[in-house]
């Protein structure tokens, strides 16, 4: 099977997932939805009637003004389809058709920071800010990772080999929003040091509102850090030991070559498919795990959008928001398939 | 690849790591019949029901604090009585005593006597305090109302009340104005200066009754003070020691229930997959390969809000995003053993697929099914935490998560509530790490790469 083809059929893996994804979110929320979206229209056909004193007036008892109202509920619910129910082939298909293009409709409840109702502007505002905090925490841990994990490879059993091993295992048996809480009593409350709230006060049009955000961003920032970095520091430590037994390691210390640059020259290079696979999947799951520690840190990002959204029931951002970090958890793992490919020869020549 | 159980436990017994693990898993489990001892069910089914806490105090720290401390924090205390009763004449008499010693360096914050009277007629009940330095006062005297019949009246005497500091103005001669000063605040006073008397307190409530059928029930006298308890207690005034030990075992509960679930369905799916072949396999492992994809949490969320957050759901969501990983690999693993020659002589001879993957297959995959379900246990567990954190979970039982989400409701960080947030979390990250170094033992035995 050649590489292309492997490719392509995880694309449409990954389409049919994010398709399967999105039926079931559908289907769980649909029926409330309905729900939802027929009472606001009954809503709204009421105020439009009551404030129209003219009509008001025209009718000659209260029983006629009702059934007029009535009437008009009616023929909006048609209009608007929402006399069959969610699961009619052609509302599913409508709704499905809606999201692929990105059309997620008005927000019920929520709004942008600019005041905006629409989903989409919502979470175009919200995405950039949970990328921001997310691909820094890991660009940050993975270096560590790195730097770390080699040293404690190249001296297997040392003292500093068994405290990455051991801290590793610590620190990630602690959900990482319970440290972030900890994190807020210690450095917001006992050492002010840190905003405790992650959303700056200022407004988003305030020239200073970039500085403020990073100074926001610290405390989740290290948190994750300090959640995230032993574990990788232990995965790549055990994926150079194994490569350190390799026979080409052994030729090039026989031949002399100086021993760091062995380690970070050559058997970095050879341990880099497996850590960027695994680079590329740790970035998609913190983006799952987003939502409870945007949630505690109060960080203005998709996570707590998300949070807010199923507080209040806001079922378009649901949807919309759903489908976003769905399609920016598959991208991440094609980008980890692709860059296995990338980096391990053996992959493509297959 | 095929161990006896005897190897794997010799093994695994001169392991430290999973000796440690287990000594855990040992004290966990310990932890558990101690709540379901000690600390009946009720006490857990009213955790949220706030008027069974009434008499514990609000935010309390723990009480070992103490021993930390140079001023000691008045502990809140709750005493239960010595009973007497005497008849003379056509009066009889109750008396209950509760006796403390008050060690503490500031005042309590207030006292109350609780009880539950049944009687005839209209007895007298009397409060009367006797100090360390031998002054004694009425505190109060009520009469319970009057009743022809047999009655229960449940009642309560406050320290705030005002004729307890007339009685104790009018009893024990303090020499500094005592006009501003709470009645709580002058019981437990110097004479000399209003600093806290040390030593030996005796409450004394006496009832007079003159029908001969009284009985004082449920009868307890309430110090209110600021440490309460081996854990302390919350905002609810909820006694943190019974939710975490009541978290423990559902926290086992659920790491165990989910991750056993997953191992088990995870297995069949993937060696009936492997075993089977061709398009059958081709069909499951694309199936795997969608739900392995989904973002687990947000749809773990939605199916919470949707259908419904009851323990056994969520230990059902969690199962149908857990499997996923273990079918892969015991799909890879059931191809390889299908390929070993006694597999092939129990085919040639016609027997059954489901008895060869019952029979031959799966018992080689034991050890390594046993280590997967010890290294996904903290995982379901911390999902779980989290999924209570957001409110999403069970709220009808104390999970270590639940507790926590009540933390965060109650702003407990903001306020350096440390003892609400920290033992839940402690907790969590144990439990977690027992399975971790069981598993990851379990692990090095079972797959011999990687001994070293």
């Amino acid at each position: 099977m050649g590489f292309k083809k492997y490719l392509v059929k995880r694309a449409i893996t990954m389409f049919g997932v994010l398709m399967a994804t999105l039926l079931i979110t559908i289907a769980l929320v649909g029926a409330n939805m309905d729900a939802i979206l027929k009472q606001s229209v009954s809503l709204d056909i009421r105020q439009q009637v009551t404030n129209n004193k003219a009509l008001v007036s025209s009718f000659k008892n209260p029983e006629q003004l009702d059934l007029y109202i009535q009437n008009q509920i009616k023929q909006r619910i048609i209009s608007l389809g929402l006399d069959q129910p969610w699961y009619t082939p052609q509302r599913l298909g409508l709704a499905m058709y809606k999201i692929l293009t990105l059309d997620f409709g008005h927000a019920k409840f929520l709004t942008s920071d600019t005041g905006s109702s629409d989903v989409k502007d919502i979470i175009l505002e919200k995405l950039p800010r949970t990328i921001l905090l997310f691909t820094t925490a890991t660009a940050i841990v993975s270096l560590l990772g790195i730097f770390l994990g080699s040293i404690a490879a190249s001296k297997v059993n040392s003292k500093i080999d068994k405290i990455t091993s051991g801290f590793a295992i610590v620190s990630s048996s602690f959900p990482v929003w319970w440290v972030g809480i900890i994190m807020i009593f210690l450095f917001a409350f006992v050492y002010p040091i840190f905003p405790a709230r992650a959303t700056p006060e200022i407004s988003v049009t305030d020239p200073g509102y970039l500085t403020s955000l990073l100074y926001h961003m610290t405390l989740p920032l290290v948190t994750l850090v300090l959640i995230g970095f032993g574990s990788w520091a232990y995965l790549v430590r055990n994926f150079l030991v194994g490569v350190l037994q390799e026979d080409f390691i052994t030729a090039k210390r026989a031949a002399g070559i100086d021993e760091k640059k062995i380690l970070y020259r050559h058997a970095l290079k050879n341990a880099a498919p497996p850590i960027v696979t695994v680079l590329a999947l740790s970035l998609s799951g913190s983006l799952g795990g987003a939502i409870i520690t945007e949630a505690v840190f109060d960080w203005p990002g998709m996570g707590r959008l998300y949070y807010e959204a199923i507080s209040v029931l806001d079922l378009p951002v649901i949807i919309g928001a759903t489908y976003v970090l769905t399609a920016f958890f598959l991208v991440s793992i094609f980008l980890a398939d692709v860059l296995y490919g990338y980096f391990d020869p053996r992959v493509r020549r297959q | 690849m095929s161990f006896s159980p005897k190897e794997i436990w010799k093994e695994f017994a001169t392991s430290t790591i999973a000796l440690v693990g287990i000594g855990i898993i040992v004290a966990l489990i310990c932890m558990s019949i101690i709540a379901f001892v000690a600390i009946p069910a009720e006490t857990f089914r009213e955790w949220n029901d706030p008027s069974s806490w009434l008499a514990y105090p609000k935010s309390a720290l723990p009480s070992w604090v103490n021993y930390f401390l140079q001023q000691k924090i008045p502990e809140h205390l709750i005493l239960k009585p010595q009973h007497f009763s005497q008849e003379s004449g056509n009066v009889s008499v109750v008396t209950d005593v509760f006796a403390t010693a008050y060690e503490y360096d500031s005042f309590p914050s207030d006292f109350i006597y609780q009880f539950t009277a049944k009687y005839q007629g209209s007895p007298l009940v009397q409060l009367s305090v006797t100090r360390p330095d031998g002054t004694n006062s009425v505190l109060m005297s009520t009469s319970l109302p009057q009743s022809k019949e047999n009655t229960e009246f449940e009642g309560m005497l406050f320290s705030t009340d005002n004729s307890m500091k007339k009685n104790l103005q009018n009893n024990i001669q303090f020499q500094f104005p005592t006009d501003s000063i709470p009645s709580q605040d002058l019981v437990f006073s110097e004479l000399d200066q209003n600093k806290v008397q040390k030593g030996l307190y005796v409450f004394k409530v006496t009832a007079y009754d003159v029908t001969g059928n009284l009985t004082l029930e449920q009868s307890r006298f309430i110090v209110g003070g600021k440490a309460y308890g081996l854990m302390g207690t919350d905002e609810l005034r909820r006694d943190l020691a019974v939710g975490i030990l009541w978290g423990t075992p559902l926290a086992l509960f659920i790491g165990i229930t989910v991750s056993i679930g997953s191992v088990v369905f995870g297995l069949v799916y993937g060696v009936y997959a492997g075993f089977k072949g061709r398009v059958t396999d081709e069909v499951m492992m694309r199936f795997n390969d969608i739900i392995y994809a989904m973002p687990a949490l947000p749809l773990l969320i939605i199916l919470a809000v949707t259908i419904g957050n009851s323990i056994f759901l969520i230990v059902g969501f969690l199962v149908l995003f857990g499997w996923v990983g273990i079918a892969k690999v015991s799909r890879s693993m059931a191809m390889q053993i299908k390929t070993l020659q006694y597999i092939e002589a129990s085919k040639l001879m016609g027997q059954k697929d489901f008895k060869i993957i019952f029979k031959h297959v799966l018992p080689q995959l034991l050890p390594y099914a046993f280590a997967s379900i010890a290294i996904s246990v903290p995982a379901a567990i911390t999902t779980e935490a989290g999924l209570s954190f957001l409110g999403l979970g069970d709220p009808t039982f104390p999970t270590w998560g639940q507790i926590l989400h009540d933390a965060s409701v109650y702003g407990a960080a903001e306020r350096g509530l440390w003892w609400w947030i920290l033992p839940p979390g402690i907790m969590i990250a144990i439990t977690g790490l027992a399975f971790v170094f069981i598993g990851h033992a379990m692990d090095t035995i079972v797959n011999p790469k990687l001994r070293r």
